[in-house]
């Protein structure tokens, strides 16, 4: 078969490709089980990923289908970020005016609960949230469009479920994620600052006054913006083991789970990742 | 004038391959398991060829393979002349436009209505349709399958057989000229079956469309189809006409049509 012909077969059967794609090669021989099993799944996400952005990047573009996930993922996750990022506000503010009293440091408060929930605290909580809340959702909803055909019946209908199902999901994702950090900092900042008014006196103008003096661009963009890392992370997994999925029911709750775990695996590994870029490209 | 190379190739893989349908030597193993082992079956067109054979001898594989939902280790598949190998997955949407497939359990999508489920293929290929006209456009392929007033119910609400209507409905929406048919009376009592089968005979009359069934009903086979195969062991063990089936003195054909 030629090279062509081998990038075409490997084009159809979406609910299959994934179990298919990337056979374990010779290397298996010697490489241990686990390791094998890993370099395989990560060449079949690569694979399915590819598919993706080619299938997303082509006209006809589901823009319908985008703005459904657009509300599925944003607006539907608000009020669960939200609270989240409450509860982080109002615990870092505990802990901050505790520790800063300890240091004789009690003026950097508005400071410190700022750059702690801006550049650490906000995106990573946004990020597991979202993993959990939509990471389940997409894992699930594909796994069983899948085990029940539904998948395959896109495909006869000559639709590309890359095209309809994943890469409006994985945009999405990319595009909202950013927001709801902006909506988990804004909470956490809130009640962060209503914890300490509630101890000291201590207007919201002037909490925010210090928190950002003197801050620049730089040190809050790039942080809230590498959440759409996350969302890329988050949705391709989701779809990744959603559209793959075999084994009705139990298959069904393995993708879901495996689409949660692995994804705030990832949406972890990826901030130490993304921590180191900004520092050296943002200093 | 001379013809663009395209439609030349065309016409001469007409000439060379009348068939619709054209299945070639195709094998399909699933670990050490050999389902299809060197397979070769042709449909003509405005012909039904019924597959036939136990459980498990791959004739949903078989099915599958010719829609492009999986690939065969070996051997070719031919639409309408058009060889299905190295085509990616947007131009074998192109294919199956002009094919319509109706799965074993249906394979309505659960979050949509009977409406919406065929409306699905004309949302998506007849974009210059106003709503309107897709509405009268679903509304006449429901009726066609003999569903009236059930637009808005829910696929989880209809039974085995109206589910198998709306596929079939959803398969029709974009008048294909070869359907494929995998068990289109599994699972339904003998009235439901029946009435299946009319409506395939009637489409068949008033479409000209070429079908592969695949049933190991035999009864349905032998009221619907043309031509039936029956596989067994990955091999067609004999293809012809009912009548050739009933003169066969193959072991298994005999034990195969007595058991039905």
């Amino acid at each position: 078969m030629s090279d062509v012909a081998m990038d075409g077969a490997e084009q159809r059967g979406a609910a299959s490709a994934g179990a298919k794609a990337l056979p374990a090669a010779a290397a298996s021989a010697w490489l241990p089980g686990p390791v094998t099993r890993a370099l395989e799944w990560f060449g079949n996400l690569g694979i399915f990923f590819w598919r993706v952005v080619r299938a997303g990047a082509t006209p006809p573009y589901e823009w319908r289908e985008f703005l459904r996930q657009l509300d599925e993922v944003g607006a539907k996750s608000l009020s669960l970020v939200a609270m989240a990022g409450a509860a982080i506000g109002v615990v870092v503010a505990l802990e901050a005016r505790y520790s800063l009293a300890h240091f004789g440091a009690k003026s950097l408060f508005p400071a410190t609960l700022v750059y702690s929930v801006v550049q650490i605290m906000g995106p990573i909580i946004t990020g597991l949230v979202v993993s959990g809340r939509v990471g389940a959702g997409i894992g699930a909803e594909l796994a069983s469009m899948s085990v029940t055909e539904q998948i395959d019946a896109i495909e006869v209908s000559a639709v590309n479920p890359y095209r309809l199902l994943a890469a409006p999901r994985i945009l999405a994702c990319i595009v909202m994620l950013p927001l709801l950090t902006l909506a988990a900092d804004a909470s956490a900042l809130v009640m962060g600052w209503a914890t300490q008014a509630m101890v000291e006196p201590l207007s919201f103008h002037q909490f925010i006054n210090n928190g950002f003096y003197g801050a620049t661009l730089n040190a809050f963009l790039p942080p809230t913006f590498k959440t759409a890392v996350y969302g890329l992370i988050i949705g391709s997994i989701a779809c990744f083991h959603g559209m793959r999925t075999r084994g009705g029911a139990e298959g069904v709750g393995r993708a879901a789970t495996n689409s949660v775990v692995l994804g705030s695996l990832f949406v972890i590994l990826a901030d130490v990742v993304l921590v180191k870029f900004i520092l050296a490209v943002f200093p | 004038m001379t013809a663009p190379i395209a439609e030349r190739d065309l016409k001469k893989s007409e000439v060379e391959s009348p068939a619709a349908v054209a299945i070639d030597q195709v094998h399909q193993s699933f670990g050490e398991h050999c389902v299809l082992d060197g397979v070769t079956l042709k449909v003509k067109r405005g012909e039904t060829l019924a597959v036939l054979g136990r459980s498990g001898t791959g004739k949903s594989v078989l099915l599958r393979i010719v829609i492009g939902l999986q690939n065969p280790d070996a051997g070719t598949i031919r639409i309408q002349g058009q060889d299905l190998n190295g085509l990616t997955m947007d131009q074998m949407g192109e294919i199956r436009k002009r094919m319509g497939f109706l799965f074993q359990h249906a394979a309505l999508y659960d979050s949509l209505t009977v409406e919406d489920n065929v409306a699905f293929p004309l949302l998506h290929h007849r974009r210059e349709m106003s709503a309107a006209e897709r509405r009268d456009r679903v509304h006449s392929l429901l009726t066609e399958v003999g569903i009236q007033g059930n637009l808005s119910k829910m696929p989880s609400d209809l039974s085995g057989g109206m589910q198998k209507r709306v596929g079939l409905a959803r398969a029709l929406a974009l008048d294909p000229e070869i359907l494929l048919l995998d068990e289109p009376t599994a699972g339904l009592d003998p009235i439901g079956s029946g009435e299946i089968d009319d409506l395939i005979l009637k489409l068949k009359k008033e479409r000209h469309m070429s079908s592969i069934v695949v049933t190991h009903d035999m009864h349905s086979a032998k009221t619907i189809a043309d031509r039936l195969a029956l596989l067994d062991k990955g091999h067609v063990v004999i293809e012809g006409t009912f009548d050739d089936l009933k003169q066969s003195d193959n072991e298994f054909v005999g034990l195969f049509l007595k058991q039905s």
